[in-house]
């Protein structure tokens, strides 16, 4: 067949990778591990009769498969993507099936995270779909006779108008088969006008099986013989076990045996926290002989870590000069002369991810080679974590992915992953690690605890003349190096370096702060802090000045122009500053829209009623937020509305990013709310929903209103750039209601709820 | 022994009586699509029918359930989609969609007992069910256009 042909081309092509293992993995089933050598990329892409990518595949039956490289979350990356692909293929969508990858370094990057797949995939989805598109036509063309270049495509058939002739897709895939892969250079891309897919968008493949139950989390994962793990980590970060006794564990009906685990060499990175792991019959059994562990722990170097203490150390810290990020002219200088200057403290807790999902995964060790089946945002980094831990190459670590019940980032570090694989190699059977919501909200990598310092000095119209923030945070690279304190340039540029107002002195800075948890990547990450601090200041100022807070924020956002990051470690998101340059004009332009909106400065508010508005660029994408909320005299806050204006760029999926922006205002609601993680002697507090809630439907905004600017922009993030401006403007709407302040979050701290 | 029917089919069941209904039904008799979310009824995702009653299976045990009809996702509707499940998707209501059948689960006994739902009775009943992704103002739409169609029907 064509295909043997095709797939020692694609494999010369891509430097292919070749390694044993098992099998396919469908969405809906899990095949069995099969007995004989077949190839990791055995994907039914692979056998297709045309496959001229690794993402795509035509057999003679007319049925377009599509590979899903990206984990699906809730984002609808795995719909959204195989989308671009079928319009530029000129596809019957209704004639594509979905394929979920395996982890495997020739789909490219595979972390799910920080809001990229359209961005970092869209040119790629494009390639593919318009590969075979050309190579169906030249078959077309020959078989017809006539130049390809009187050929077109229609919905799945390839046209030659004036014979008024057809062929399907089906009917052409051998034939194309037979054709050489074009170059790049080679491809015609449909334009705009021709779109079927591309900024229509579509409801989630999935759909039916998300409301029939019958989609496979990786909590639903199953194969026979596996045996049932719930593992008691290590209570403090750091700590380990110094003995334990097992008896009245093995005694609980089910349980099996009991595994210690070794605790992690710092720096903790993806590697399992140690502990106990009680193996059983099933789920239940093994958290019940969990329950009946006595285990001494030794709690290691953070026991002594206190929330309360580490604030106020962390409040201290920027309250003296601190490492400098960025700086204008000279805003000490203007701070000297003594005029009317302005200051504030604001803080935002540790929070945890929470996602619906708890963490689980399933691992089956066998002759050397593992075979994972997770719902992680990263199966690379799953493999790369899990071939360490276990000592085997990389290549031997096979890991499916599953749809993931909720991510948030948690689901990028794949440090259960990894506890899973270690249980099966010791047990020499597959083994489902299964995590209880106290283990989630106990041992999450969370979002950074943050103290942010800012001033300004005020003159006409009480404009800023000089501008000073500091923040002070445990980064994220502590999880791969104990020594690191201060923030890297990929969380400083989230929201701080990158302050677009247009300021004649500035200085931005940022302290050292050593972590204690592992910190992590969540929804937003840095911008969360950042832009809580800076939307929440702006709308400080302009109430001083008496002005109203959206002239102030425009007054502030200033002229249209692209912002300077010479001298300036600014990331940009991974993005190049050419194609993404930071605009300010297109951050005003969301603004005055969601001002239109939202009826602001025209809408009556009765007492204790009011509006705030919020803005931030964040992964890219410019967003402009207004929140109304009422607070009654028990201090109850309820938000019956939120209007939010983003520009995106090109947007593939409006539905799907309407959907991501009403999520991020309810994201946002729990963190304003009561989103707070605490230790105490290193001891985290929270276990569960009593005591770490999230939002819940009487709680969040009555409507949120999404509108889209309509961009020729290249596509920029969705999932995660609503959150941040929707805190501040909730926060900024309280004071406008009440005249209360909101600096600490959550708002409990006011006596709000 | 506990003896039980669960969509419609007799179940007897030998293990301890005090395991929860959840496990059961997932590591028993691999009916997945009732979720574990919090273990202690806070969350919703376990949300089954228990003599047509919405019912949080993770703190309910087996011998609670003797003798009684439990009804899960799987047994919701015997032939294509249940009305409450068209909704859902009419409205796009999912992200993750892992709440997804709790959510549902509940609002088909909500409907079953109030013909026309107001915004403050979906809030009351709909409340002990976290959706994480944030989808509620859809959950809330797709409540009520499902009482509105079953309305039109009626």
């Amino acid at each position: 067949m064509n295909g043997i042909e095709n797939v020692s081309r694609r494999r010369f092509l891509t430097g292919g990778i070749v390694a044993a293992g098992a099998l396919v993995l469908g969405v809906h089933c899990y095949p069995k591990l099969a007995a004989g050598d077949e190839l990791p990329d055995d994907t039914n892409v692979d056998h297709a009769t045309l496959h001229p990518s690794v993402y795509l595949g035509i057999n003679p039956d007319g049925t377009v498969w599509i590979v899903a490289s990206r984990a699906e979350m809730g984002t609808t990356s795995r719909t959204t993507l195989p989308l671009v692909v079928a319009d530029e293929l000129d596809a019957d969508w209704k004639r594509v099936r979905i394929e979920q990858a395996i982890g495997d370094k020739r789909y490219g990057d595979q972390n799910t995270d920080g809001s990229h797949s359209v961005r970092s995939f869209y040119n790629a989805m494009r390639e593919a779909g318009a590969t075979a598109r050309f190579m169906l036509i030249e078959a077309a063309a020959q078989q017809w006779g006539v130049p390809a270049t009187e050929c077109e495509t229609d919905l799945h058939v390839v046209v030659h108008r004036s014979t008024n002739r057809t062929a399907g897709y089906g009917e052409l895939a051998s034939t194309a088969a037979k054709f050489p892969i074009p170059r790049k250079e080679e491809l015609k891309f449909k334009p705009k006008s021709a779109w079927r897919y591309i900024g229509k968008g579509a409801v989630s493949y999935d759909l039916e099986a998300l409301v029939t139950g019958k989609a496979t989390y990786g909590m639903d994962a199953h194969i026979d013989g596996m045996v049932y793990a719930s593992v008691e980590h290590p209570p403090v970060l750091g700590g380990k076990v110094k003995s334990f006794d097992d008896k009245e564990a093995l005694k609980v009906p089910g349980v099996q045996q009991t595994v210690a685990i070794d605790p992690f060499k710092p720096p903790p990175a993806f590697q399992p926290l140690g502990g106990v792991a009680v193996i059983a019959d099933n789920t239940w059994a093994a958290f019940q002989g969990r329950k009946k562990l006595n285990i001494a722990w030794d709690n290691g170097p953070n026991e002594n870590y206190n929330s309360e203490v580490y604030k106020n150390e962390l409040r201290a810290t920027s309250h003296n000069p601190c490492k400098v990020v960025r700086n204008i002219g000279d805003a000490d200088a203007v701070f000297a002369k003594g005029g009317k200057a302005y200051e504030a403290d604001y803080y935002v807790p540790l929070l945890a991810h929470a996602a619906m999902e708890p963490m689980v995964a399933l691992a089956d060790y066998k002759d050397g080679k593992v075979t994972i089946w997770a719902p992680t945002q990263n199966p690379q980094g799953a493999q790369d974590t899990v071939a360490k831990e276990l000592g085997i190459p990389k290549e031997d670590v096979i890991c499916h992915v599953t749809l993931l019940g909720g991510g948030f980032g948690r689901k990028s570090k794949p440090d259960y992953i990894a506890e899973a694989a270690v249980l099966s190699k010791k047990l020499g059977r597959p083994v489902k690690v299964v995590w209880t919501r106290e283990d989630d909200i106990k041992f999450d990598y969370y979002n950074a605890v943050a103290s942010m310092y800012l001033k300004a000095a005020l003159g006409t119209n009480g404009k800023p003349t000089a501008w000073l923030q500091r923040s002070v945070f445990p980064p994220i690279p502590s999880i791969f190096d104990v020594n690191a304190v201060y923030g890297d340039a990929a969380h400083l540029q989230q929201g701080w370096t990158d302050i677009p107002y247009d300021l004649p002195n500035l200085r931005v800075e940022n302290g050292p702060a050593k972590a204690h948890v592992r910190i992590g990547w969540l929804r937003a990450v840095a911008n969360i802090y950042h832009g809580f601090a800076i939307q929440c200041f702006t709308d400080e100022l302009a109430h001083a000045a008496g002005r109203d807070p959206l002239d102030y924020l425009l007054d502030l956002i200033g002229n249209p122009r692209t912002i300077d990051f010479k001298g300036v470690e600014y990331p940009n998101y991974g993005a190049s500053v050419d194609a993404y340059p930071w605009e300010t004009g297109r951050l005003r332009h969301v603004t005055e829209l969601v001002a239109e909106k939202s009826g602001w400065g025209k809408r009556k508010h009765s007492k204790r009623t009011g509006v705030g508005i919020a803005v931030h660029r964040s992964f890219l994408t410019y967003v402009a937020t207004v929140v109304e909320v009422e607070v009654n005299d028990q201090g109850q806050v309820r938000i019956p509305r939120v209007d939010v204006a983003l520009d995106a760029g090109l947007v593939v999926n409006p539905e799907a990013t309407r959907a991501q922006f009403e999520g991020a205002a309810v994201f946002g609601t729990s963190v304003a709310r009561t989103g707070e993680i605490t230790a105490t002697k290193g001891v985290i507090d929270q276990s569960n929903f009593q005591d770490y809630p999230v939002a819940r439907i009487n709680e969040v905004p009555a409507q949120t209103n999404v509108y889209i600017v309509d961009s020729d922009a290249p596509p920029a993030g969705v999932g995660e750039p609503g959150v941040p401006p929707f805190i501040a403007a909730f926060c900024n709407a309280i004071f406008a209601a009440i005249g209360k302040r909101v600096r600490d979050l959550p708002i409990t701290k006011l006596g709000l709820s | 022994m506990v003896q039980l029917k669960v969509n419609g089919a007799d179940k007897s069941f030998n293990g301890d009586p005090g395991t929860p209904l959840l496990w059961y039904l997932r590591d028993v008799l691999r009916l997945n699509g009732s979720k574990f979310g919090c273990g202690i009824g806070l969350c919703g995702a376990c949300t089954i029918h228990v003599n047509g009653q919405a019912t949080r299976s993770c703190v309910t045990t087996m011998s609670n359930i003797a003798g009684k009809e439990v009804t899960t996702v799987e047994g919701l509707e015997r032939n294509g989609l249940h009305p409450v499940q068209k909704a859902w998707m009419q409205i796009n209501v999912p992200q993750c969609g892992y709440c997804q059948v709790g959510q549902i689960m509940q609002a088909v006994a909500l409907l079953n007992s109030k013909k026309k739902p107001t915004d403050q009775e979906i809030d009351d009943a709909m409340a002990g069910n976290i959706c994480r992704c944030g989808t509620y103002q859809r959950i809330r739409a797709a409540i009520k256009s499902a009482a509105e169609r079953r309305h039109e029907r009626d």
